[in-house]
């Protein structure tokens, strides 16, 4: 055989057989979602959403939302933790999210002030989650310091762990820990920086 | 030591859909491949937690599929009757009709080299991991593609000149 025959073009050969249509493999990827969920192996199904502080990512387990990320922490990176920390059966699969991502997009639009989807706290520790359980008991339009929560979960002088609860929050948006500042009153850290923190905060005021 | 990171099963999906897509096709044709597609990748992620995070991801998913691309055109054959001989109306909507005349002449190659075909020339592994999939040596491997290439471009030929003909 001469050099320059070298391999049979064979995918050529096979093009009218394995050629595929435009929507084919996202039909598929949809049927995979619904069977893996009947079969209970999507461990982690997530999506993204668009809104005013940037693409949010959010993330659920069968139990509840588990995740919900900023850009800047940068999405691969972020469900590449969940698949080492919590389940590599991971897919694209948007509609356990649909009720989620409606209700964020009401609360962009100022149509609502709180969440009641189900939450799955497996991302934090006990102490944090305790802190993170009270957050919502702020009032939509309100702030509290890390010392006054330190305070309501019976630990007055946490307020440093509160601090780190907050920064740690796997709920940020869902979880208002955008509603606890500084004694002093100045903004404090946030997970998604400080203009998403100063964002959310204006979105309340101007709202409530 | 290196800890090995196991990626989020959705990475395989999206790198691998296509091919597995392709070789189902190749191994059990254009109406039951969106069938043995979902079963592979089904259960892929059924067993994906245990795969060890240095394994050949392609070579694994092809060897699934083999698998249950087999299951079906067994399953088929039991259900055949003696009329299946004539070419198939495919039903799917994939099946242009250019794609099973394809298949016509693809299905009736014998199944070793069908799946040697699929592995290598649209799966694009290499001879060596196809002889561990499939059991025997690399040459076979190799001998049974190029037979089974060599058919099909006899046949494909022959059906495009009584096309000329026509």
């Amino acid at each position: 055989m001469s050099a320059n025959t070298g391999e049979p073009n064979v995918p050529a050969m096979f093009a009218p057989l394995t050629t595929i249509g435009p929507g084919v493999l996202e039909k598929l990827h949809v049927a995979l979602e619904d069977a893996a969920g009947r079969e209970g192996i999507l461990d982690v199904a997530y999506r993204t959403i668009d809104t005013p502080v940037g693409t949010l990512l959010l993330a659920a387990t069968e139990r509840g939302l588990v995740r919900v990320a900023y850009d800047s922490e940068d999405h691969d990176v972020v469900l590449e933790g969940l698949a080492t920390t919590l389940s590599p059966r991971i897919l694209h699969a948007p509609r356990r999210l649909d009720t989620v991502a409606r209700e964020i997009d009401e609360y962009f639009a100022r149509r609502r002030t709180g969440f009641d989807v189900p939450l799955d706290f497996s991302l934090t520790t006990s102490f944090r989650r305790s802190v993170l359980e009270h957050l919502p008991q702020i009032a939509y339009g309100h702030t509290q310091s890390y010392a006054d929560v330190a305070r309501t979960v019976g630990n007055p002088k946490a307020a440093r762990a509160v601090g780190s609860a907050c920064a740690t929050n796997p709920l940020p948006v869902v979880i208002p820990c955008h509603r606890v500042l500084r004694g002093d009153g100045t903004l404090g850290g946030y997970v998604g920086g400080p203009a998403a923190k100063t964002a959310l905060l204006d979105l309340e005021t101007a709202a409530a | 030591m290196v800890v090995e990171m196991k990626q989020p099963f959705e990475k395989v999906v999206t790198e691998h859909s296509a091919t597995v897509l392709r070789v189902c096709r190749a191994i059990v044709g254009p109406t039951d491949a969106d069938d043995a597609w979902s079963e592979t990748f089904l259960a892929a992620m059924r067993a994906y937690p245990e795969l060890p995070a240095d394994a050949k991801v392609e070579a694994w998913l092809v060897t699934i599929a083999s698998r249950k691309a087999i299951d079906l055109l067994r399953a088929r054959r039991r259900r055949a009757t003696p009329v299946d001989e004539l070419p198939e109306k495919a039903s799917g909507e994939i099946a242009v009709t250019s794609a099973s005349d394809v298949w016509m002449h693809v299905k009736d190659l014998p199944e070793k080299q069908r799946q040697v075909i699929a592995y290598h020339y649209l799966a694009g592994l290499p001879y060596a991991d196809i002889a561990e999939i499939l059991g025997g040596s690399s040459d076979a491997a190799r001998r049974a593609a190029s037979d089974g290439i060599a058919t099909l471009r006899r046949h494909l030929t022959e059906a495009g000149s009584e096309g000329d003909t026509r």
